[in-house]
């Protein structure tokens, strides 16, 4: 036997065997590997099977499923066997989106969703230009549009108090302006529990661990409750604005810790390379730092939006007519009493929640990808 | 270690040009005391640096010389003595730190290449926010320095998408884009494969062949002997023995030093 050996020829890469490729190969492999899998693959298709044809029935209008599709009657949801009454939900479907809003005066809403879209979709989409411009237009010049014409009281438009406000309408101010707000809060929330300075420091930890430690619900009754018995007589704070500050300020204290998470994730060599270069504190964490602390944290930060989002229906307790308030409100409605009248809205609500939520979820995967430069640790 | 540490590099070096002809003082160290809590990494530490010294700090591992580097651009902090560097003396003074630290580059063991902006990006980025210079003034030198590190052709990729080495030597041109009087190196071919140290270390020797005052920590004996003017050797936080390269290698006087010398020279 020799130890000397030198390879003459060099193995030709050759395609892999047709049974670990195709369908067959990926049944086989995740499918019916071992007699365990066999066994709960059957048991997985045998539930799929019973489950899925009653909730197709109920969701799906007729002639496919038993459901009555908009423009129905409520007879035809009363009668025996009837599946979802989606006439019911085409019928209230104003009421749902705007609440007690004016009807004569729906197109101001209207105007706002659009405006919010148009702004919205190119800032979002990272390949149009002006991105300045559209973030001063969106972050700036938008709130203020919106609030004077959901406002009313200039240019011979009739006031609106934000009592009458209401739906999805109310559903999309909360989120968005808590969005908004409570992100530049919790960066600077994040920063502060980090700094050396150590009242910042303290002031900082307080907030955060106060914040965090009280349920939602309660922030929401301090402010619509309590706090105007502090108040001095005669002045009186909006109670939809009072919401948007509670509900803002408990998110920034998520976000702050979320964010904190990203920043003790990046290696001290980024902190010491840009002091070394000669940066500022502030340069070095916005240029260097927090882009890609927050990057790291997107599935974090994105969670605490949707949670923000979904949170936002707990408003209804202090008499705010949310979209699911606004649901549960109109599932009294005589009407259009029938046994699936109360399930429908609620699936409804449900329905338009996860459609907002999934889009966040599946945005925030894409940037993800988009920002990726392929540095993963 | 043996092969690492004497890496040569193929070139002629012109030494007459690396003689230390200038009187002006680059650094001056005097009686510096450093403590991380109660211990106490740094002692008494005294060293003059002239301009366009080469200088290899050697030591065993954490006998103090990142450190001893590191407090120079107050990286660090230092409680005790004085450091001046380019004439300004540091202290808690702000301002005074962000002085010393643009003209004071610093090439670090794990590269610190920003992960999410490329090469270009990267080396304009403090010119352009720290010194103000117009973007596209700071993009050519940028290139200029590339070209200089002989990877011009990797300017748009990201650092992720780059060897060991080539990180490293646009680490090197970033500081370079800072235009600095002084360069410090801590550890800056230790983490490489051993196929890309010379790459590096040829960048490094350029460099001194134009005059750059430099302080380089660094375990490759071989550049040492070729380009330093002056071998430092630390032990416990001390500097316990220095000379030129010739006699610290082949004359090592504090016992130590032998041993140091005997281990990693066979």
């Amino acid at each position: 036997m020799t130890l000397s050996y030198v390879r003459e020829q060099m193995v030709a890469p050759q395609p892999a065997p047709v049974r670990t490729t195709g369908f067959v190969g990926w049944a086989r492999q995740n499918l019916f590997a071992t007699p365990f899998d066999t066994v709960m693959s059957v048991i997985g298709i045998a539930f799929l099977i019973w489950a899925i044809p009653p909730i197709f029935n109920f969701i799906v209008p007729a002639p496919l499923g038993h459901a009555v599709p908009p423009g129905g009657t409520v007879e035809e949801c009363r009668a025996a066997g009837a599946g979802a009454c989606w006439a019911y939900i085409s019928a209230r479907m104003s009421f749902f989106i705007y609440g007690f809003y004016p009807p004569a005066e729906y197109w101001r809403p209207n105007l706002v969703f659009l405006l919010g879209a148009l702004l919205l979709v190119p800032l979002l989409w990272p390949r149009v230009p002006f991105k300045r411009t559209n973030a001063i237009l969106f972050f700036v010049v938008y709130p203020i549009i919106c609030y004077y014409l959901l406002n009313g009281g200039v240019f011979g438009m009739p006031r609106v108090p934000t009592e009458q406000w209401g739906g999805l309408l109310v559903t999309l101010i909360i989120s968005l302006v808590g969005i908004i707000c409570s992100m530049p809060i919790g960066v600077l929330l994040a920063l502060g529990r980090q700094s050396k300075l150590p009242i910042i420091k303290t002031l900082c930890v307080m907030f955060i661990e106060l914040w965090r430690a009280v349920p939602l619900i309660t922030i929401l009754f301090m402010a619509s409750i309590m706090l105007p018995l502090f108040m001095p007589q005669g002045t009186t704070v909006d109670k939809l604005l009072r919401a948007l500050v509670g509900v803002t300020l408990f998110s920034s204290a998520y976000l702050a810790e979320v964010v904190r998470g990203g920043l003790q994730a990046l290696p001290r060599g980024q902190y010491e390379a840009a002091s070394s270069l000669g940066l500022s504190y502030w340069k070095s964490m916005g240029l260097i730092i927090l882009p890609q602390a927050l990057k790291h944290v997107i599935p974090g930060i994105v969670n605490s939006f949707i949670a923000l989002f979904k949170d936002t229906s707990l408003v209804s307790i202090v008499g705010i007519f949310d979209l699911l308030n606004t649901v549960q409100a109109a599932s009294s409605d005589i009407n259009w009493s029938s046994p699936t009248q109360a399930v429908t809205g609620y699936l409804f609500a449900a329905f338009v929640f996860w459609i907002f939520c999934f889009a966040m979820s599946r945005y925030s995967i894409w940037m993800e990808r988009r920002l990726d430069t392929g540095h993963k640790r | 270690m043996s092969e690492i540490s004497e890496t040569t590099v193929d070139r002629e070096i012109d030494t007459s040009q690396m003689k230390v002809s200038s009187t002006e003082v680059a650094i001056d160290i005097v009686g510096m005391h450093k403590w991380y809590g109660d211990f106490h990494v740094l002692r008494d530490i005294n060293l003059r640096v002239m301009k366009g010294e080469r200088i290899v700090i050697a030591g065993p591992s954490g006998s103090g010389k990142s450190t001893l580097i590191r407090c120079i651009n107050r990286l660090e902090e230092h409680q005790q003595g004085d450091i001046v560097v380019n004439g300004t003396e540091l202290t808690n003074d702000l301002k005074r730190i962000d002085e010393v630290r643009r003209e004071v580059g610093m090439v670090f063991q794990h590269f610190n290449l920003f992960p999410h902006l490329t090469i270009l990006q990267n080396l304009t980025l403090a010119p352009i926010w720290v010194r103000g210079i117009p973007k596209a003034e700071a993009e050519a030198t940028a290139m200029h320095y590339l070209e200089r590190v002989k990877i011009p052709e990797q300017a748009n990729k990201y650092p992720g998408q780059l060897s060991g080495g080539q990180q490293q030597r646009v680490a090197i041109a970033r500081s370079l884009c800072m235009q600095p009087r002084i360069m410090l190196f801590d550890e800056p071919t230790s983490a490489l494969d051993p196929e890309m140290v010379k790459e590096v270390l040829e960048v490094m020797i350029s460099l001194a062949e134009d005059g750059m005052t430099m302080l380089c920590v660094t375990h490759e004996m071989g550049f040492a002997r070729q380009v330093a003017n002056r071998v430092i050797f630390m032990d416990q936080g001390q500097i316990i023995e220095q000379n030129d390269p010739e006699n610290f290698f082949s004359n090592p006087r504090h016992e130590r030093t032998k041993l140091f010398l005997s281990q990693i020279l066979h």
